[in-house]
């Protein structure tokens, strides 16, 4: 995580090396320094991880976050209109040395740059870490799995020995250990090798177990028509990735399905997702019959928890409202619990769209469900407690 | 006998001859990461704090990138230690062995330096390890945090002392001499004490009590340690570690002009005059000096900075070709880079060094604003004034325990920086523990109070 390893300095421990080439001061400060931005990162993650600059690392498992180096501050004047000072050269009174800058606001930041503060670094944080952070700090409950009967999984597990069994399931070890305790207690004057016997053989029982079922489905539906610029992907994106993550916390399979919807809909795999982009009219039933197909073809409800995560601008054609809606009921019916993320960039709107119409008429009637809109960053972390909290209740 | 051991000692007899008188110097050769370490706290052990590791780290990024390169570190004392660097050529040590003794003549003579040395001893490398020490284990009796809020509140007020007090130095007196009658300040309270100025009186029995602080009190490091209510005495400590830390860098910083100045005139003369050394040696010594004191970057024919090496080196030169070597050290002996500057830099040498005022706008234009030499004197001292920090003192303690502190924004000419005056004032509550408050001026020349 240190960029600047290669400059570490080299290390060399013989017997006269003195005590400063043991340990650095410096490199220990240093370090203290990094854990104290990586509390004031913990602080502010809702910001960092808001702001543009977060990369996913390609495992996913981590995030990096470009930090400034942090100050001590001490009493300072504050910066003057006009900064004099000595120079040494050639020129004459009124001669300019530098032009003004050209573009206004980077003036600004060069002239901060006086100081100590231009280097800046970065911080690689665990997903794990946040999430665990974020729900400590949003207070969300944990998922509840669906648990009925029929949510019952079979396995067989390993449990004790017989004397008996089939010769693949001997137990090498066990057994040698039985001889070895028989041949102490079995004492021959002549001190000859005792052969093993077929009582010492062991074999590994079997049992079947039931066990609850822990695998998740989480499907999340993506509108590309046309209407979704750059700027919805990308808070869709965010939204998404901390969706997932959250669910991980709670399954220990999550399986992720990606679908997403113009006037038709397709299932992509994850690094090609939020590539795509259509163009042309959206028709939301499209995605939710697809998503109904895919979790019948696929998934069996008796070992799968459901979820989808829907993100769109809410826009539908209007002679597909009913088709949605009909197909939508159905879904939810199959579903732990679906959220609708209404993703608006361009301002807070005024009337409500079919979308949210629909999804807050399925809310209305009972069916586990909620929406929530997301305009900036920051909304993110609101639809996320929503709907982590929404859902919570949802099954409690 | 190592080559460069032989030449440092063959130069130190030769400075000697030259009338050169210093305290011992204990040279040590130590490898680069050593060195940053020392360029980065200041002294060879020092206290820890995160603040270290960011200075460490530009200087560990500047090192690796070439942008510097570090010949020597020096602490005066008895014995001076000096560090040189295990990387640089036989030619480059020779040349900072001269400059070394050079330093180490300046500041057993400079006067600013001598009272220092008095008053702090001539020690501080070893002070200033015992300070690391007891603050470690400060740290593992009371926990990192703890002691790291005393240290953010400390080392942020480092440049906070009162330069012309005494290293130790008592409470105030609880009780006036005559009612109402409070010195101005220290200078007219040591004024009345000279004999003959005023007849000794008995102080009368029911005095009036005085304030705290009886006048505005600018050495804040001191005051805190004595008068914050609820500090641990671990803590003054810390805060007389800094403080002590901070008086002896002082003069280093005061005199940086005269004393770089000094060394460089008297490496350049000791190398000229040492016949002992190989021609060639003599040659890559002397193309570092011409590094080290030119006044711009290499293919650069201005520069918006002087380099302190080069214009004191300028002045010594010529101070010494005019007026000898006897007046040099009388100039050496009593003044400090205000006067040198003031009194020495005249008018002639800096049209010769090309010297000028430039005025640099928030837009980033910066020109040539005039070779005034007054001008041209206080743009080179501006920033050593007040030991580079605002003018800020303790001007009530109330009794409620708050600290009520003001910015001189008039003697400053302008407000603080109020982001950063805020942060800090945050470090001094933590450990004053009770309300602090800052007066100065924003950017329209308004009142501000900032709180903690």
């Amino acid at each position: 995580m240190d960029p600047l390893d290669p400059a570490a300095p080299r290390t060399r421990i013989a017997a006269e090396t003195p005590w400063y080439e043991l340990f650095s001061r410096g490199a220990r400060d240093w370090l203290r320094h990094n854990d104290k931005v990586r509390e004031a990162v913990t602080g502010n993650l809702p910001e960092l991880l808001s702001g543009s600059d977060i990369l996913t690392q390609p495992t996913g498992r981590t995030v990096l976050v470009p930090v400034k180096l942090l100050e001590h501050s001490r009493f300072r004047l504050r910066e003057a209109q006009t900064r004099t000072g000595a120079g040494q050269g050639q020129g004459e009174p009124g001669d300019v040395l530098r032009p003004a800058q050209q573009h206004g606001e980077d003036a600004g930041e060069g002239q901060g740059g006086t100081g100590e503060g231009e280097l800046t670094f970065v911080l690689e944080l665990k997903v794990d870490d946040i999430l665990d952070w974020l729900w400590e700090e949003l207070k969300l409950p944990d998922l509840k799995p669906r648990t009925s009967a029929n949510m019952q999984d079979d396995e067989l597990v390993r449990e004790g020995w017989d004397k008996r069994g089939p010769r693949a399931r001997l137990d090498r070890r066990r057994t040698v250990k039985e001889a070895v305790k028989r041949r102490a207690i079995q004492y021959r004057e002549d001190r000859k090798e005792i052969p093993f016997t077929n009582d010492d053989l062991r074999f590994r029982q079997l049992v079947r177990r039931q066990r609850p079922a822990v695998n998740a489905v989480v499907m999340f539906g993506l509108d590309v028509s046309g209407s979704m610029g750059e700027a919805e992907r990308k808070l869709a994106k965010t939204f998404f990735f901390f969706a997932l993550h959250g669910l991980r916390r709670q399954y220990a399979n999550v399986e992720p399905v990606f679908l997403a919807h113009s006037v038709e809909a397709w299932e992509f795999p994850e690094d090609q997702f939020f590539q795509v982009s259509g163009s042309g009219g959206t028709v939301s039933s499209s995605l939710f019959s697809l998503a109904i197909e895919t979790l019948n073809a696929r998934f069996d409800p008796s070992r799968y928890n459901a979820y989808l995560f829907y993100a769109s601008d809410g826009e539908n054609a209007s002679e597909d409202q009913e088709p949605a809606a009909a197909a939508m009921e159905r879904l939810a019916g199959r579903l732990n619990y679906a959220g609708y993320a209404e993703i608006g960039v361009t301002g807070s709107r005024l009337r409500q769209t079919p979308l949210g119409a629909l999804f807050t008429d399925l809310q209305g009637r009972g069916f586990p469900a909620a929406m929530a809109t997301i305009a900036r960053q920051d909304d993110v972390w609101r639809a996320i407690r929503t709907f982590f909290s929404e859902q919570a209740e949802a099954t409690a | 006998m190592t080559q460069l051991q032989e030449y440092a000692s063959k130069i130190e007899e030769l400075a000697r001859e030259l009338g050169l008188d210093y305290y011992p110097v204990d040279f040590n050769v130590t490898p680069s990461s050593f060195m940053i370490e020392i360029a980065a706290y200041g002294l060879p052990v020092r206290m820890p704090h995160w603040s270290f590791g960011v200075r460490y780290i530009h200087q560990l990024v500047r090192q690796s990138m070439g942008h510097s390169k570090i010949f020597e570190v020096m602490f005066p004392g008895n014995p001076c230690y000096a560090y040189l660097m295990d990387t640089n050529t036989v030619a480059e040590n020779s040349l900072v062995t001269a400059h070394v003794v050079g330093h180490a003549d300046f500041a057993k003579n400079n006067q600013l330096f001598a009272r220092y040395h008095r008053m702090a001893g001539g020690n501080i490398v070893e002070k200033a390890a015992a300070h690391a020490h007891r603050i470690e284990s400060a740290v593992s009796e009371f926990g990192l945090q703890t002691v790291e809020a005393t240290l953010d509140a400390a080392l942020a007020l480092e440049a906070h002392v009162d330069i012309d007090q005494e290293m130790h130095r008592e409470r105030y007196p609880e009780r006036g001499t005559e009612a109402g009658q409070v010195p101005a300040d220290m200078f007219h309270e040591r004024f009345n004490r000279l004999p003959g100025e005023r007849e000794p009186q008995q102080a009368p029995r029911q005095a009036p009590r005085l304030p705290v602080p009886p006048r505005p009190e600018y050495d804040l490091l001191w005051f805190i340690a004595q008068y914050a209510p609820e500090l641990e005495q671990w803590e003054r400590d810390v805060f007389l570690a800094v403080r002590e830390e901070s008086m002896y860098f002082y003069p280093v910083f005061a005199c940086q002009i005269m004393n770089e100045g000094w060394a460089s005139y008297w490496h350049a003369r000791l190398l000229r005059e040492a016949d002992f050394l190989p021609h060639n040696l003599y040659l890559s010594a002397l193309k570092s000096h011409s590094d080290v004191v030119r006044p711009f970057a290499s293919n650069q024919n201005t520069a918006l900075a002087i380099n302190p090496y080069h214009l004191g080196f300028s002045i010594w030169e010529h101070l010494v070709q005019t007026q000898g070597m006897e007046k040099a050290r009388e100039i050496c002996r009593d003044e400090d880079d205000f006067g040198f500057i003031r009194n020495y830099l005249d008018r002639d040498l800096a049209e010769k060094l090309k010297l000028f005022v430039f005025e640099a706008d928030a837009d980033g234009e910066i020109r040539v604003a005039g070779r005034d030499i007054n001008q041209l004197r206080e743009a080179i001292l501006a920033p050593k004034f007040n030991y580079g920090a605002p003018r800020i003192a303790v001007s009530e303690l109330r009794h409620d325990g708050t600290l009520v502190l003001a910015h001189d924004n008039a003697g400053d000419g302008r407000g603080l920086d109020l982001d950063r005056a805020a942060r800090v004032l945050q470090y001094i509550q933590r450990v004053w523990r009770r309300p602090v408050r800052l007066h100065t001026v924003d950017e329209f020349g308004r009142n501000r109070e900032l709180a903690a």
